[in-house]
This record gives structure tokens, C-alpha cells and sequence, in this order.
């Protein structure tokens, strides 16, 4: 670098004086109120939302907006949301998961071995499979962390041995099956079930087809009887985890480290830690779905959650995260999730080969990855 | 307290890595109110001195005293609770979070119980527009990404963070190397500023200029020990340059170019 033949900054003035920089500032003034309005993570999700709400309303049969027919969308949607809003997190934190899929197959084995072999009640089975889970993630993390390998590898890894576990000890617990039945049975009714299976608001249903609010059957009953609870779960861990992200110091944590691991570091944020926790996190999730999933239908196999790891990914990209981690947001996976539902259950209600549903997907994918692009560059004021 | 005491006062510092000698005995003092400047070329050893100094390495051997207590620091964090702060030339900051967001990270003040205890956000940005009113970056916005700010101004920030956070000394890692001379002198203006506050302030930099604009006294580092230190009124600039460069071989290159180095 040629240097100024002067000393560049003259210490003749007093200081506490507010230096005067108009220029730039005037520049910034300008693209501020594009900024603000882009700065939201989730402002591409939403806007599809719109566009695929739009895009069905015009083609699709009237009954898809029906409430029964939202909750045909909204299901799907949820069990893909709760991942999707984990795997976001864990996004915004600097990491992938690749195993979450796979974990959803394993974590719902460990559950209907501990229903069906040891004989556990709900209340003991379910913190246990979220446990063995929780480890499984914090194993996941920890090698990633240690080795610094790229957690898209190392999870790689976890894809397979989860998966190829949970055919093993499938075929292992059920003397050569795939399939694990019975579970529901054996799980039998009580309090613990009600959260994780059918349906809630029950009551409220039933008084509103009273109140002719709702279609009804022409006995009385409601034809939607409730909301199935992996919805209520879905809106509950979308909320919390906004909340967390956007309110909390862990919260500020995650962005950190996803932003930048060095200067979190050298800023006394404990990476590491906000790390393993979110592995540990997003395998939890899955263990949820899966023991959502393993209630309501009563048994497990060994295809539960393929490909799920990319469904959550995908989702949670749509949903404003970037790739590279520090942005991103919860509630955009949330309404990425919803997109997924919308479409996938929506082109049965139109005309249209419900085939097209993988290249919507792969398009949706690609317009989200270039939107984010260029919102990143908006916001970081890069050229 | 030993108010006499400079703020840090490391003795015979050494440093190895393995074989690799990278400090072979280095000794330092800074007081308050004092900008100490550290200069040396490529693989003089200073970055090791700072991490050193930051308690991201731990001294081979050597004596370390912070306000004439020996102290011994086992990560960055230690450090920090003893009122080091180190501002590293471009791992301050986080583009894509906002300007408060980067402000308060890692040591956000907390409100209400366990499990709902939240960041108070809305005070966070009022601090924040303060501070940075107070240095004179107009920031339209707190919730503006730090993307959005200077080279100068992300490193104003940076240091107007650990001075809020009540940094006794700020090691600044090259703060001007990257910056243009406008922003240059921004920084070298807030370092006085800090200065002025009876902050000790250590100013690591390769570029005399920036150094004799705000140094009270300099210490040239060359190949892992110091060559000495100088106040401003012992040495003049041309001397210092040559002191660090390490004698004749940059004064014949600066005839030859035409005295531009």
C-alpha cells in the first residue's frame, strides 16, 4: 500500500466533538426502507404461501379450502414443519443434519421397543426415546465440533447407520420383520397418549357443528371431530422457537455462531455448547414426529421419514435460511412447511399429474436459494 | 488497588510451539491513559503476543501482571473478566446480524425467570444508539446488519463494545490495515478518544504513520523479542521505520522508489 506522505489523521482537535460523515449516510438513507422490508427472513415464505394459496384457489376443487380439507393440508405439513423448524435452527446455527430422516426410523424402533419389549408406559417410553435420541444428536454434534469436519459429512454418515440400524433392529426385535406392529395397542389410552395422538378442541368442534358453524354430518357430528395434536405441536414448537431465536441470549447465540464462529467465540459465546445443543435439539425432533407418527398409526417401519432430512432442509431454505448459516428464521420454515403441505395434498384436488409436485419442489428450492442470495447481499450491503 | 502499578506488565514472555520459538523473551508495559503501539513486520510475533496477552495461548514461560497482580489467563473469557479486550482486525463482527445484535453478543442482559427469560431488545437498541451516537456513527437504524457499516465504522463499533463493557485495556489487532485513509483516520481519532478516558490502549500495526499519529510510546517486536521501547519524544518516524523493517534493506529500497515506501 503507497501511503499519504502526511500523517493521515492530525490529533489536533479536541475529542467528544460528533464527527460530521453526510455522504454516506445519504446513501443509506435511501436503501433503507427496501432493507427494512427485506430484512425479515421470512418475507420469501410468506410471499409464496401467497402465491401457492393463489395458484390453488384458481385451480383446485373448492373442497381443498374446506376445514377438513385444510387440516388434510395441514397434517403432512406438521409432521415435516417440526423438523424443518429444528432443522432451520440448527441452519442459523452453522450445521446441517443430515440424519434426521433416518433418525425418525431409529427414534420410532427405540419407541416401540420400549413400549412393546420392556413394557414401559407412555409416561416412562417417551422421555426415554427422547433421551436416547438427544444423545444420538449430542454424539453428531460432538464429532463435528472435534473433528471440524463439515457436518453435512458426518451426518452423511449418521443417514446410513441410523437407517441401516433401524432395519437391523427391526428385523432383530420382530423375529425378520421391517415392521413393528401393535405399538398402539400396547400403548393402550391414558392422559400421556391424548398429547401425542388424535385429536384436541374436541368439545369446541362438537359445539360449533351444534351452532351450524361448521359442515356436519347429517347425525350431528362435526365432520371434522378436532385438530390432530401434531398441528398443535407444530404451531407450539414454531412459536417457542421464534420466540427463542428472535428474544432470547441463546437465541442471539445461535445467530452468532452460525454467523461467525471465530468472533462469537472471541465474544464469550459459548459455540460449542449452542452447537451440540442444537444437534441434540434437531434429533429430539425427530424422535417427536416419530413418536407422533408411531401413535397414530399404531406401528413403525423401517422407511418412516425417508428423505425427510431434505423435505426439512428444503422447507427451512424456502423459509429464508441461508446455507451458509447466521440468517434464517423459524417461522419461515414454519410457513415452508405449509407450502409443502399446500402442494403436495393441493394437486390431488386439481387436475393436474400429482407427479409435478417433485419439480414444483426442486423450482421452489431454486427460486428460494436465489431469492436469499440476493436478500443476504441487500442486507449485508455486499456487491 | 495499586493505582502506580501500569494496567499490564508482562516480563520476559516466551512462547514456543512445538519447535517453533515464536516469543523468545518479550516484556511490555502499558499504563493507563497511554497508547502503546506495537510494530513489527510479518512473523515479528505479534499476533502470538496478542493472543498471548488474550489468553487464547498460554506463555511457555514469563511473568504476566495486570495492575501489578501476576495473573494467569486460561481462555479468552478470563481475560475479559480482567478488562482485556481485544478487538481483532476482521473477526469483530457478524455481517448479517444487526448492529445491536453484535453490540450486546455474548454478554446480552437478561430479564424475567427462568424459562422465559428474555433479552430486553428495545433497551439493547436505545444503548446502542447511544453508543454509537456518542462516537459519532449516525446509525439510522440499530437493527440494521452490521453488512450495512464501514470497514471504519464496524471497527469503532467493535471497540466502542468493549469499552462500554468496561475494557481497562483494549488490544487492537491492526485496526487500520484494511481501512482507506478517511476511515483511517476515524479510528485513529477514537482511539485517542479512548485514550482520553484513561483507557491503556495497545495498537498493534505494521504502518508507522498510523502508529506515530496516535502512539505515546512505541515497542518494536523483530523476530519474537523486542527491539525496544521508545517514547514518542526519543524517536523519530524515519527511525522507527527503520528500527522495524530491521535496518538498511528498506531505506535502499525507499531511495530507489523514490522515498513512496
Amino acid at each position: 500500500m503507497v501511503d499519504v506522505s502526511q500523517p493521515t489523521a492530525p490529533m489536533t482537535s479536541p475529542v467528544g466533538g460528533v464527527s460530521a460523515r453526510p455522504a454516506r449516510d445519504e446513501r443509506l438513507k435511501e436503501a433503507s426502507f427496501v432493507t427494512k422490508a427485506m430484512r425479515r427472513p421470512e418475507l420469501g415464505a410468506l410471499a409464496g404461501l401467497v402465491l401457492v394459496t393463489i395458484f390453488f384457489l384458481s385451480t383446485a376443487d373448492p373442497s381443498m379450502f374446506t376445514l377438513a380439507g385444510l387440516m388434510n393440508i395441514l397434517s403432512p405439513a406438521a409432521q415435516l414443519g417440526i423438523l424443518a423448524i429444528a432443522a432451520a435452527m440448527l441452519m442459523i446455527g452453522g450445521e446441517f443434519d443430515l440424519s434426521i430422516g433416518s433418525m425418525v426410523a431409529f427414534a420410532g424402533l427405540v419407541f416401540g421397543s420400549f413400549v412393546i419389549i420392556t413394557d414401559w408406559p407412555l409416561l416412562l417410553a417417551i422421555p426415554a426415546t427422547l433421551i436416547v435420541a438427544g444423545l444420538l444428536g449430542g454424539v453428531n454434534g460432538q464429532i463435528v465440533i472435534r473433528t471440524k469436519l463439515p457436518s453435512f459429512i458426518v451426518t452423511l454418515a449418521f443417514l446410513f447407520i441410523l437407517r441401516g440400524l433401524s432395519l437391523v433392529g427391526l428385523k432383530w426385535a420382530t423375529g425378520g420383520s421391517t415392521q413393528m406392529r401393535g405399538i398402539g395397542a400396547e400403548a393402550g389410552e391414558s392422559y400421556v397418549r391424548e398429547i401425542f395422538s388424535g385429536v384436541a378442541f374436541e368439545g369446541v368442534f362438537s359445539w360449533l357443528a351444534a351452532q351450524d358453524l361448521i359442515a356436519k354430518f347429517p347425525n350431528g357430528m362435526p365432520t371434522v371431530t378436532g385438530v390432530p395434536v401434531s398441528i398443535i405441536w407444530f404451531v407450539v414448537f414454531a412459536a417457542a422457537a421464534t420466540w427463542i431465536l428472535l428474544r432470547t441470549r441463546v437465541g442471539n447465540w445461535i445467530f452468532a455462531a452460525g454467523g461467525d464462529p471465530n468472533a462469537a467465540r472471541n465474544s464469550g459465546v459459548p459455540v460449542d455448547r449452542v452447537k451440540t445443543g442444537l444437534f441434540m435439539l434437531t434429533a429430539c425432533a425427530a424422535a417427536l414426529v416419530a413418536i407422533l407418527t408411531v401413535l397414530d398409526a399404531g406401528s413403525t417401519d423401517a422407511r418412516r421419514g425417508f428423505q425427510k432430512e431434505f423435505e426439512a432442509i428444503i422447507a427451512a431454505v424456502i423459509g429464508g435460511c441461508l446455507l451458509t448459516g447466521g440468517y434464517g428464521s423459524a417461522i419461515g420454515a414454519f410457513f415452508g412447511a405449509i407450502i409443502f403441505g399446500m402442494v403436495s395434498i393441493g394437486l390431488t384436488y386439481t387436475r393436474f399429474d400429482s407427479d409435478w409436485f417433485q419439480v414444483f419442489l426442486g423450482a421452489m428450492l431454486l427460486l428460494a436459494v436465489l431469492f436469499n442470495n440476493f436478500i443476504r447481499r441487500k442486507v449485508t450491503g455486499e456487491r | 488497588m495499586t493505582t502506580n502499578a501500569p494496567l499490564i506488565d508482562i516480563r520476559n514472555v516466551v512462547k514456543h510451539f512445538g519447535s517453533v520459538i515464536a516469543l523468545s523473551g518479550v516484556s511490555l508495559t502499558v499504563n493507563r491513559g497511554e497508547v502503546m503501539c506495537l510494530l513489527g513486520d510479518n512473523g515479528a510475533g505479534k499476533s502470538t503476543l496478542i493472543k498471548t496477552l488474550a489468553g487464547v495461548h498460554q506463555p511457555t514461560s514469563g511473568e504476566f501482571l495486570v495492575d501489578g497482580r501476576h495473573v494467569t489467563f486460561t481462555s479468552p473469557r478470563d481475560a475479559l473478566d480482567a478488562g482485556i479486550a481485544t478487538v481483532y482486525q476482521d473477526l469483530a463482527m457478524i455481517p448479517l446480524m444487526s448492529v445491536t445484535r453484535n453490540f450486546f453478543m455474548g454478554r446480552e442482559p437478561v430479564k424475567g425467570m427462568w424459562p422465559f427469560r428474555y433479552v430486553d431488545f428495545d433497551h439493547c437498541n436505545e444503548v446502542t444508539q447511544e453508543e454509537m451516537h456518542k462516537i459519532g456513527i449516525d446509525v439510522r437504524d440499530p437493527n440494521q446488519a452490521v453488512g450495512t457499516l464501514s470497514g471504519g465504522e464496524r471497527q469503532c463499533v467493535a471497540i466502542a463494545r468493549a469499552v462500554y463493557f468496561g475494557a481497562k485495556v483494549l488490544i487492537l489487532d491492526e485496526p487500520t490495515s484494511a481501512l482507506g485513509v478517511a476511515q483511517t483516520s476515524m479510528v485513529l481519532k477514537y482511539i485517542h478518544q479512548v485514550r482520553q478516558k484513561g483507557l491503556g490502549v495497545i495498537f498493534i500495526t505494521h504502518n508507522v504513520r498510523h502508529a506515530y499519529a496516535v502512539g505515546d510510546r512505541f515497542t518494536v517486536l523483530n523476530r519474537g523479542k523486542t527491539l525496544g521501547t521508545y517514547a514518542k519524544s526519543e524517536i523519530q518516524i524515519d527511525e522507527l521505520q527503520n528500527l522495524m523493517a530491521g535496518g538498511k534493506e528498506l531505506q535502499v529500497l525507499s531511495s530507489d522508489l523514490g522515498g513512496m515506501v
